[in-house]
């Protein structure tokens, strides 16, 4: 498998360090966004590392992600860089998106990456459409639809399954049930007692793993994985996890106890994985210390570059919206060139030369 | 007259209907890429309810042209991850009235795609739908959306009026890297037209077609009402010497086209079957006031659906669908 052979120390490695690169990711997010650096909405990924990059670890690197509104951990567990997803948080054009997408809308589908997503339950028509492109031209890759518990209720997840299953497709539907659809605990939005059941209307494989665990995770996705690649169709994994933050940042949380978060923060996949590998001996308290230490300052050069990083011009408004832009919209792209030569607010002089030197997409503008 | 009708003139061409002519864009895609494949609802074995698909599936096999379920949001989204990842669909949306369950998938991540990714997905997809009444088929299988799709960023929309014009946007359609719709109107599906044969041809999208010269008055239609129309600037020849213009497509729109033939005749009728208010006709309405307002001589008239839905009853749904004959009375109250 991939980069992540969680059958190997390397591999071991290198899951512990995403996982901990996505919390100190997020964890970063979420203090600047209280700071008010950056705008929109953000929804944390805190709590349920263990089902990225398990899931993760179980693809090779060209295999498809389409993911929810909580995608930042999915970005990384698939390798994209923290350095151009945090640059998008801040709506620079330097991110993924040129500052377009923002939280939600991070993408990057040359790396397999088919966008974090605003809408719940929009993600598995996408994987199923993937699968179809891979089934279609024969290529050796698979295709997973991330879904949160809240989107199980939505008909067109129901509508993807069944097609990927109608027609044999490679793909792999990951439902992150965290216990919250939103403000509402999931036994209050479903009538059935585990969400992998709903496997069964669609006659594939449903199961239920340990969310928490990101070994039991690669598992689920690795048969799944295989499944997919043998025709047999696609599998429907229910990985058990929780949300340590809000919905969304800024949430107050009135729905659950401090009790209940303790409850699940005693089985932290971080914390857990990490002393299952000081067990098996692989690394060291004190190793782990540095590596923690070593993130947190990744991110940080993360966060200050995207600090520094330029704002978007504002002709690049009327870009991306067509492969041919039309005349409709192209007299207000050179309108605002015609008018528009300064970068606005929080930006740099506009002097100063701008650097689009290894930034993901460059080459393609 | 455009140089693409010039063009077209050139070429060889046959005679053959509507819906022949979509059913050879199709076969001749088909054959061109191989990354091009159909699918729909009842697209194959049966050979689709409005027939288009004919017998493709015995030519193309069930990859190709590839059977559905009935569920518009998993397969439009599907079509949708698809184009992200190489390969073109070409999707039939059955009655464009259905689009409504699908909708999410066609507004929210189709259309937006390309750009709140950056520019970092590619989204080459046709929808082709049907739309229109005149067939007894009541409120919920004779609507128009081509409105919609044309207002919505992101999405091409476009609307043949003519065999050729038919053939050649589906052809671009399907060639075409941006998620186009292709507005079939139901009634005109056995209409005949002279069509290239080159499989080369195609109708740029954005380029209207000028059908008929005239100098006194401009009649912007489109699908049905093409041909309608046609007929009625025949009928007043004599009379009224009247200019007839397929729009061909929506969005983008041939603004410059439009605007050069109002300044010729000064007079503009708009007729489109689709709903009065808010629309596809206040939209060319607006763009010819803002560019030739001055060159205009009379007040612009719309003819269109009145904003009911389409009736069941035949004398009650030929009361609510516009034709020739309300094409005719809109010219003679500016002439």
């Amino acid at each position: 498998m991939g980069e992540i052979n969680l059958q190997t120390p390397e591999g071991r490695a290198e899951a512990l360090r995403r996982m901990l690169t996505i919390r100190a990711f997020d964890s970063e997010a979420g203090d600047r966004f209280a700071d008010g650096e950056i705008p929109g909405f953000v929804h944390l990924y805190i709590g349920e590392e263990a089902v990225g990059v398990g899931t993760c670890a179980a693809l090779e690197d060209d295999d498809y992600i389409a993911s929810t509104h909580r995608g930042h951990g999915h970005c990384i567990a698939k390798g994209l860089d923290p350095k151009y997803m945090m640059a998008e948080l801040y709506g620079k054009a330097e991110g993924y998106c040129n500052g377009k997408g923002g939280s939600m809308h991070i993408a990057d589908v040359d790396a397999g990456m088919l966008g974090a997503n605003g809408i719940v339950g929009a993600g598995p028509p996408l994987a199923t459409g993937a699968a179809l492109s891979i089934d279609y031209q024969d290529r050796d890759q698979v295709a997973v639809g991330f879904l949160g518990d809240g989107a199980v209720a939505q008909g067109q997840v129901h509508e993807a399954i069944n097609l990927a299953a109608t027609w044999d497709l490679p793909a792999i539907f990951v439902v992150e049930n965290n216990q919250y659809g939103e403000a509402t605990p999931v036994d209050k939005q479903h009538n059935v007692d585990n969400l992998s059941d709903t496997a069964q209307a669609h006659d594939i494989p449903g199961l239920t793993v340990d969310g928490m665990d990101v070994t039991a995770v690669a598992e689920a996705i690795g048969e799944a994985r295989a499944r997919a690649r043998n025709g047999d169709g696609p599998t429907l994994v229910e990985a058990e996890t929780y949300r340590y933050r809000g919905h969304y940042e800024g949430d107050e949380e009135p729905y659950r106890d401090d009790e209940e978060i303790e409850r699940w923060q005693d089985r932290d996949p971080i914390e857990s994985f990490r002393d299952r590998l000081i067990d098996r001996g692989e690394l060291t308290a004190e190793e782990f210390d540095e590596l923690e230490a070593e993130i947190e300052a990744e991110i940080e050069a993360a966060v200050e570059y995207a600090q520094e990083a330029d704002e978007p011009m504002p002709d690049e408004a009327y870009d991306d919206m067509f492969a041919e832009t039309p005349p409709e919209i192209e007299r207000f792209a050179t309108a605002a060139r015609t008018d528009g030569g300064e970068r606005t607010a929080s930006s740099r002089s506009s002097s100063e030369p701008r650097s689009d030197g290894g930034r993901p997409g460059g080459d393609r503008r | 007259m455009t140089a693409q009708t010039e063009a077209e003139l050139e070429t060889e061409t046959e005679t053959m209907t509507v819906r022949e002519a979509i059913r050879q864009a199709l076969r001749e895609e088909l054959d061109r890429d191989e990354d091009v494949y159909l699918m729909g609802e009842d697209i194959g074995l049966f050979g689709g309810v409005l027939e288009v698909t004919g017998d493709l599936y015995e030519e193309f096999g069930e990859e190709r042209v590839r059977d559905t379920p009935i569920s518009e949001a998993g397969f439009m989204g599907a079509a949708t991850g698809a184009a992200a990842t190489g390969t073109r669909p070409v999707v039939e949306l059955m009655f464009s009235d259905f689009a409504g369950v699908s909708m999410e998938q066609i507004m929210n991540q189709m259309a937006k795609m390309r750009y709140m990714f950056g520019g970092k997905a590619e989204m080459p997809v046709t929808v082709r739908t049907t739309e229109g009444g005149g067939m007894g088929a009541a409120s919920q299988h004779s609507g128009t959306i081509h409105t919609w799709i044309g207002h919505f960023p992101g999405l091409k929309a476009v609307t043949p009026g003519t065999a050729a014009a038919a053939k050649g946007l589906t052809k671009a359609a399907i060639r075409s890297d941006d998620p186009v719709f292709v507005f079939e109107n139901k009634m005109i599906y056995e209409q005949k037209g002279a069509v290239p044969t080159d499989e080369e041809f195609t109708v740029p999208i954005g380029e209207a077609a000028v059908e008929r010269e005239g100098e006194d008055a401009t009649v912007v239609a489109t699908q049905r009402l093409v041909g309608e129309s046609l007929q009625t600037a025949e009928s007043l020849a004599g009379d009224v010497d009247t200019e007839v213009i397929d729009a061909r497509s929506l969005y983008p729109l041939d603004t410059e086209t439009i605007v050069e033939s109002v300044r010729k005749t000064g007079r503009l009728i708009v007729a489109d079957e689709s709903p009065l208010s808010y629309g596809t006709h206040a939209e060319i309405v607006a763009r010819v006031q803002e560019e030739a307002f001055f060159s205009l001589d009379a007040p612009i008239q719309r003819v269109g659906t009145p904003d009911t839905h389409v009736p069941f009853s035949p004398p009650l749904e030929q009361e609510v669908l516009p034709d020739g004959d309300d094409v005719r009375e809109a010219i003679e109250r500016v002439t």
